[in-house]
C-alpha cells in the first residue's frame, strides 16, 4: 500500500516588542535571572495584565501578510496548568476568537506548481519563563526559575493540514519566516527560539480522504530538522502501520542527534486545559480604521517584489529571487539601482562580491561596509573604462577593508586602466620578442596560445591594460 | 464626642481645628483596638509604630496648612489590599508569609492624602464566605452581640468600623462582602460598579465580580472614601475611564420625586419579620420624604446564587493557581519532587472553604461540563444583568433588604455551605449585574442587631444611592447609636 502524508504546522513567532505583551517590562535577552520582572509578570497577587498595543499591530500585520480576516473583536482566554515556568498557574493566550483567521500563503517547491496553504489562525499569547538547573551561580543545587523571558509576545500561527511533504513544509515555513523578519516583527533567530516550530504528522493510504492519526512532533528549531523529523516520522509511521500496529495521538519529542522522534508520554497526556476567557482584559476591539491604516503601513511583501524586479528591472527570475531573500537585501539593491546603477551590474554585484563577502564575514547586509553610492562609483569607473571588472574587485576588496572611495583607492594604488595602444604597443611587442618560439607555434596554427599572449600582457600591465584593446593589438600583431 | 466614635468629616473638623492631633487621634484608635480586640478579633496585623510615623507626619501635613479631609485619619484595610512591606495574608496560612514589593492603587491613593494606616483586616480566606469563619486567622465576633458572625467576607472590616477601632476602613465585595458584614454591624458599606475602582494590587477571588469600597460610619464617609479611591487606573484593564464626580456635593438631603422600585422577588415570604418590619418602615420613611414607590421585577433572581457559584468558582480556580510554593507564600518542607511540593503546600496551605469553591470552579470548567455549566451561567448572567436593565428604565434606585436576617450565630451555618450562600442572596444579583450598590442603618432587630438596608443603583450612578441614602440617615437614628462591647 502506497500512503499519503498529511501535515499540519503549528508556528510560534516571538515578537520583536521593546517590552513584554502585558507589562512594561524589557524584552531584551542576556541579563540577570529575573531582573527584567515586575509583579505582573512574575504572577504576584493583585497584580493584572494590561495589553500591549504594539503586539495587536504586529498580530494585524502578520494577519494581513497571510491574508488572514482580522477579527474585530476578539478575546484573550487563560488556559490552565501547573509549571514552575508558568508564573501564573495559566498562559494567557487566545482560544475562542482569536485575532486573525482564515488565511493562506502560496508556496512554491521545485518543479512543483504553486500551492495554495491555508491558515487557520493567529492568536497572541504570553510566552512562559525557563527552568535553570544548576548553571546559575548562588543555585547550589535543585532547579531555579528565570522569569524573564515569561510575558515575552508570541504569535502562534496555526496551519491547516495542507502539507503533504517534508518539502513542502519546508517550504511553507521559509515563506513565513520571510514574511515576519520581513515585516520586521520577528528576528527570525531559530537558535534563540525567536520562530520554533511544532508539527502535525498522520499518514494515510493514497487516495483516501480520512486522515490518520496525528502525532506533534514538539519544537523543532531549524529547516533542515524540520525536514528530517517529518521525515522521520512518515516513515516511523507507515512502518507501524504495515506491521500491523496502531499509530496513537501523542506528543513527540525530535531528537536531532539520532535523527528520530520519541515519545514524550506521561507530560502532554490528556491535558484539560480549561480554557476561558479572561476576566482581566476586556475584549479586544479592532476597528477596520485600524485594519486599513495598518494595510496601508505595510511594506511591499517578498512576492510583490519579486515580480517587480522581474517586470520593472527585466531582472532573470533567479536574481529576483535572491535579491528579495531580505527586505534589507532587496533595499540595498534597489537603492544602487535608483543611484542610476545598470540593474543587471548591480544584481550581479550583489550576489557575487557582495554576498560572498558578507558570507566571508559573517555580517548582514543591514551592517555591509560598502555603501550604495560606494558600490554605484565603483561600477561607474568600470562603464567609463577607468577599470576592468578584473581590476573592480581588487578595489572592492580595498573598499571593503577600508571604507575608502572606490576614485581614491584607484589613484592610490595606481589602478587606472591603460588604454593608450602605444603603450600596449610596447608591452607587446617586448613579450613578442621574448617568446618568439611561442609565436612561432601560433603562427603554424595553435590558436590556444593566444590567451598565453594575453595573459602575458596583462601580466607585465599589472592588469592594467585595457584588455578589449590588448586583444585587438595582439591579434593584429600575431597575424605578423 | 469621644475621639474614637467620630467619623471622618466629624474628626477632620477636629483635626482642622486643633482640638486634636492626628498622632492623639491614632494614640486613642491604637488604644481602643488593644482594648476590645480580645474580643472581636478584627485585626490580622496591627501596625502601630507606621501607624504613628504617618500620623507624625500628617501633624506636619497639617500644620503646613496642606491637608485635605483625610490628612491624618486612622483607617485600616481589609487584608486583601496588597501594602508594600506589610505582610499581606488575604486571611490565608498560604500566605501568613507573604510581604509584598508594591501597594494596591487604592491604598497608594489614600497614603497620597496622608492617612494613617492602623493596620490590616481580618476576613474570610481570599474572600470565600459570608460569616468570616474561614479566616486561618480566627472568628471575627460581631460587636453587637460577640456570639455572632459579623458577616463577611470583610467581617474584619464591618466589624472595626462597629467597635470603634478605626475611623473608617476598605473591603472587597465580590457577591456582598462589603454590604452583608455592613448590615450585620450596622455601619454604611458601598459596593461601587464595577470598573469604577482599580483592582489593581487588590487579591483577586474572582475577577469580574470583585470591586473595592468603603466601610463607614455615615454616608459622608462613604462618600468620601468612594471619592479618595475612584477613578479609572492604566494598571487595570477592566476600570472604566469616566470622571469621578464630587460625592459628597450631591448629598442635599432631598429624594422629593426619587422613582424607587421594589422587586416582588425580594420580599419574599420566609423574610425575617424584624427585616421586613424594617424594610416597611424605611418605605414609609422615603414616601415622607416625597420618593415614589414602583413596583418591579426581577424575573431571573432565582437564578444568582447558582449562577454566581458557577463564575465566582471558575474564576477563583485560576486565580489561585499562582499559590503553588514556587515564589512565594507557604510552601510545604519535606516534598519529594515537584508535584509533591504542589500538593503539599496547596494541601497546607488553603483552607476547606478555598479548597471547596476551587475544586467546584475546576469542575465548572472542565472540558465536557464547561459548556453546560460556565457557558450556561454566563448566559443567564446576561439575562440578569438585563432584568436590572430594564427595571432601571423606570426607575432611579432599587430598595430591597441586603440580607434576609441579621447576624446569625457563630457555627450555625459552619457546616452547611448551602445555607452560607444562600444568605447573600439579596447581595450576589448586583455584582453579577455589575453595577452598584449600598447598605445603610434600618432597624435593629428584637435582638439588638443591626439591619440593613440595600439601595441598588443604575451602572456608574453611586451619586443616586449616596443622596438616597443621605436622605435617610437625615430622618432616622439607627447610624448614630453605638454598640456596647
Ligand atoms: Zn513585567
Amino acid at each position: 500500500m502506497r500512503f499519503q502524508p498529511v501535515i499540519g504546522l503549528e508556528v510560534h513567532v516571538q515578537l520583536k516588542t521593546d517590552s513584554k505583551i502585558f507589562c512594561g517590562c524589557s524584552t531584551s535577552f542576556g541579563s540577570e535571572p529575573n531582573s527584567q520582572t515586575c509583579p505582573v509578570c512574575l504572577g504576584l497577587p493583585g497584580a493584572l495584565p494590561v495589553l500591549n498595543k504594539k503586539v495587536v499591530e504586529f498580530a494585524i500585520k502578520a494577519g494581513l501578510a497571510t491574508n488572514c480576516s482580522i477579527t474585530p473583536r476578539s478575546i484573550f482566554a487563560r488556559k490552565n496548568y501547573f509549571y514552575p515556568d508558568l508564573p501564573k498557574g495559566y498562559q494567557i493566550s487566545q482560544f475562542e476568537d482569536p485575532i486573525c483567521q482564515r488565511g493562506w500563503l502560496d508556496i512554491q517547491v521545485e518543479g512543483q506548481e504553486l500551492k495554495r496553504i491555508g491558515i487557520t489562525r493567529i492568536h497572541m499569547e504570553e510566552d512562559a519563563g525557563k527552568l535553570v538547573h544548576g548553571e546559575v551561580s548562588g543555585l547550589e543545587e535543585g532547579s531555579g526559575v528565570d522569569l524573564n523571558r515569561a510575558c515575552t509576545p508570541l504569535l502562534e500561527v496555526v496551519s491547516e493540514p495542507d502539507l503533504r511533504s517534508s518539502d513542502e513544509a519546508v517550504a511553507y515555513l521559509k515563506q513565513l519566516h520571510q514574511i515576519v523578519t520581513w515585516l520586521g516583527i520577528c528576528d527570525g533567530n531559530m537558535e534563540e527560539g525567536s520562530f520554533r516550530c511544532d508539527a502535525n504528522v498522520s499518514v494515510m493510504p493514497v487516495g483516501s480522504d480520512v486522515y490518520g492519526t496525528r502525532a506533534e512532533i514538539k519544537n523543532v528549531n531549524s529547516f533542515k530538522f524540520v525536514k528530517q523529523a517529518i521525515e522521520y516520522e512518515i516513515q516511523r509511521q507507515i512502518d507501524l502501520i504495515e506491521d500491523g500496529g496502531r499509530v496513537v495521538q501523542e506528543t513527540r519529542l525530535f531528537d536531532p542527534n539520532a535523527g528520530k522522534t520519541r515519545s514524550m508520554r506521561g507530560k502532554e497526556e490528556a491535558h484539560d486545559y480549561r480554557y476561558f476567557p479572561d476576566p482581566d482584559l476586556v475584549p479586544l476591539v479592532i476597528d477596520a480604521a485600524w485594519v486599513e491604516q495598518t494595510r496601508q503601513e505595510l511594506p511591499e511583501l517578498p512576492e510583490c517584489r519579486r515580480q517587480r524586479f522581474m517586470a520593472a528591472f527585466s531582472l532573470p527570475a533567479y536574481d529576483a529571487e535572491v535579491l528579495t531573500a531580505s527586505r534589507e537585501l532587496a533595499d540595498y539593491f534597489e537603492a544602487c539601482v535608483a543611484l542610476g546603477a545598470n540593474a543587471k551590474a548591480v544584481s550581479n554585484w550583489v550576489m557575487g562580491e557582495i554576498t560572498r563577502s558578507l558570507n566571508d564575514s559573517s555580517t548582514s547586509i543591514g551592517t555591509c561596509p560598502i555603501s550604495p553610492r560606494l558600490l554605484v562609483e565603483l561600477l561607474k569607473l568600470i562603464d567609463v573604462g577607468t577599470i576592468s571588472g578584473k581590476i573592480a574587485k581588487t578595489v572592492f576588496d580595498e573598499m571593503w577593508r577600508s571604507g575608502k572611495e572606490p576614485a581614491a583607492i584607484v589613484e592610490e594604488q595606481g589602478l587606472v586602466q591603460v588604454s593608450d595602444s602605444g603603450a600596449i604597443e610596447s608591452i607587446i611587442d617586448e613579450i613578442l620578442a621574448r617568446e618568439a618560439g611561442q609565436v612561432e607555434e601560433y603562427r603554424s596554427g595553435k590558436d590556444k596560445l593566444f590567451g598565453f599572449f594575453v595573459g602575458q600582457v596583462m601580466k607585465a600591465s599589472k592588469g592594467k591594460a585595457n584588455p578589449t584593446v590588448v586583444n585587438e593589438l595582439l591579434l593584429s600583431k600575431l597575424k605578423g | 464626642m469621644d475621639i474614637v466614635d467620630q467619623s471622618i468629616h466629624e474628626l477632620h473638623r477636629s483635626l482642622k481645628a486643633g482640638e486634636v492631633s492626628s498622632v492623639e487621634a491614632t494614640r486613642a484608635m491604637l488604644a481602643r483596638i488593644e482594648a476590645v480586640e480580645p474580643q472581636i478579633g478584627s485585626f490580622i496585623t496591627v501596625t502601630a509604630g507606621q501607624a504613628l510615623a504617618d500620623a507624625e507626619a500628617a501633624d506636619r501635613r497639617i500644620a503646613a496648612g496642606r491637608m485635605d479631609v483625610l490628612t491624618g485619619i486612622p483607617l485600616a484595610l481589609k487584608d486583601i489590599f496588597l501594602t508594600e512591606g506589610i505582610r499581606t495574608t488575604c486571611g490565608s496560612r498560604i500566605l501568613s508569609n507573604f510581604v509584598p514589593p508594591y501597594s494596591a492603587t487604592s491604598w497608594e491613593k489614600l497614603k497620597q492624602r496622608g492617612v494613617v494606616l492602623l493596620g490590616k483586616l481580618n476576613q474570610d480566606e481570599f474572600a470565600m464566605g459570608s460569616s468570616n469563619e474561614s479566616s486561618a486567622f480566627g472568628t471575627v465576633r460581631n460587636p453587637w452581640d460577640t456570639t455572632r458572625i459579623p458577616g463577611g467576607s470583610s467581617g474584619g472590616s464591618a466589624a472595626a468600623v462597629a467597635a470603634r477601632q478605626a475611623t473608617a476602613t476598605l473591603g472587597t465585595d465580590t457577591g456582598g462582602s462589603i454590604r452583608q458584614p455592613a448590615s450585620h454591624c450596622g455601619c454604611v458599606g458601598l459596593k461601587p460598579t464595577y470598573g469604577r475602582v482599580s483592582r489593581y494590587g487588590v487579591i483577586a477571588y474572582a475577577s469580574s465580580l470583585d470591586q473595592v469600597g468603603p466601610l463607614t460610619r455615615d454616608v459622608t464617609d462613604s462618600a468620601i472614601l468612594l471619592g479618595a479611591v475612584a477613578g479609572y487606573d492604566p494598571k487595570d484593564s477592566t476600570s472604566v475611564n469616566t470622571p469621578v464626580p464630587d460625592y459628597t456635593a450631591v448629598l442635599t438631603g432631598t429624594v422629593k420625586g426619587l422613582r424607587i422600585g421594589l422587586p416582588r422577588e425580594y420580599f419574599i415570604a420566609g423574610l425575617d419579620p424584624d427585616v421586613q418590619k424594617a424594610m416597611d418602615a424605611a418605605i414609609e420613611t422615603y414616601r415622607q420624604l416625597g420618593a415614589e414607590f414602583v413596583d418591579i421585577s426581577l424575573p431571573h433572581t432565582d437564578y444568582a446564587v447558582a449562577t454566581y457559584y458557577l463564575i465566582a468558582t471558575a474564576e477563583a480556580s485560576s486565580n489561585l493557581a499562582r499559590y503553588d510554593g514556587v515564589r512565594f507564600g507557604h510552601r510545604a518542607e519535606e516534598a519529594s519532587g515537584l508535584l509533591d511540593m504542589y500538593t503539599k503546600s496547596r494541601s497546607q496551605g488553603f483552607g476547606a472553604e478555598v479548597k471547596r469553591r476551587i475544586m467546584l470552579g475546576t469542575y465548572a470548567l472542565s472540558s465536557g461540563y464547561y459548556d453546560a455549566y460556565y457557558v450556561k451561567a454566563q448566559k443567564v448572567r446576561t439575562l440578569i444583568m438585563q432584568d436590572f436593565m430594564r427595571a432601571f428604565e423606570g426607575v432611579d434606585v432599587i430598595l430591597t433588604p441586603v440580607a434576609p436576617t441579621p447576624a446569625f450565630r457563630i457555627g450555625e451555618k459552619a457546616d452547611d455551605p448551602l445555607q452560607m450562600y444562600l444568605s447573600d442572596i439579596f447581595t450576589i444579583p448586583v455584582n453579577l449585574a455589575g453595577t452598584c450598590a449600598l447598605s445603610v442603618p434600618a432597624g435593629f432587630s428584637s435582638d439588638g442587631l443591626p439591619i440593613g438596608l440595600q439601595l441598588i443603583g443604575k451602572p456608574f450612578c453611586e451619586e443616586t444611592i449616596l443622596r438616597a441614602a443621605h436622605a435617610f440617615e437625615q430622618v432616622t437614628e439607627w447610624h448614630t447609636r453605638k454598640a456596647v462591647i
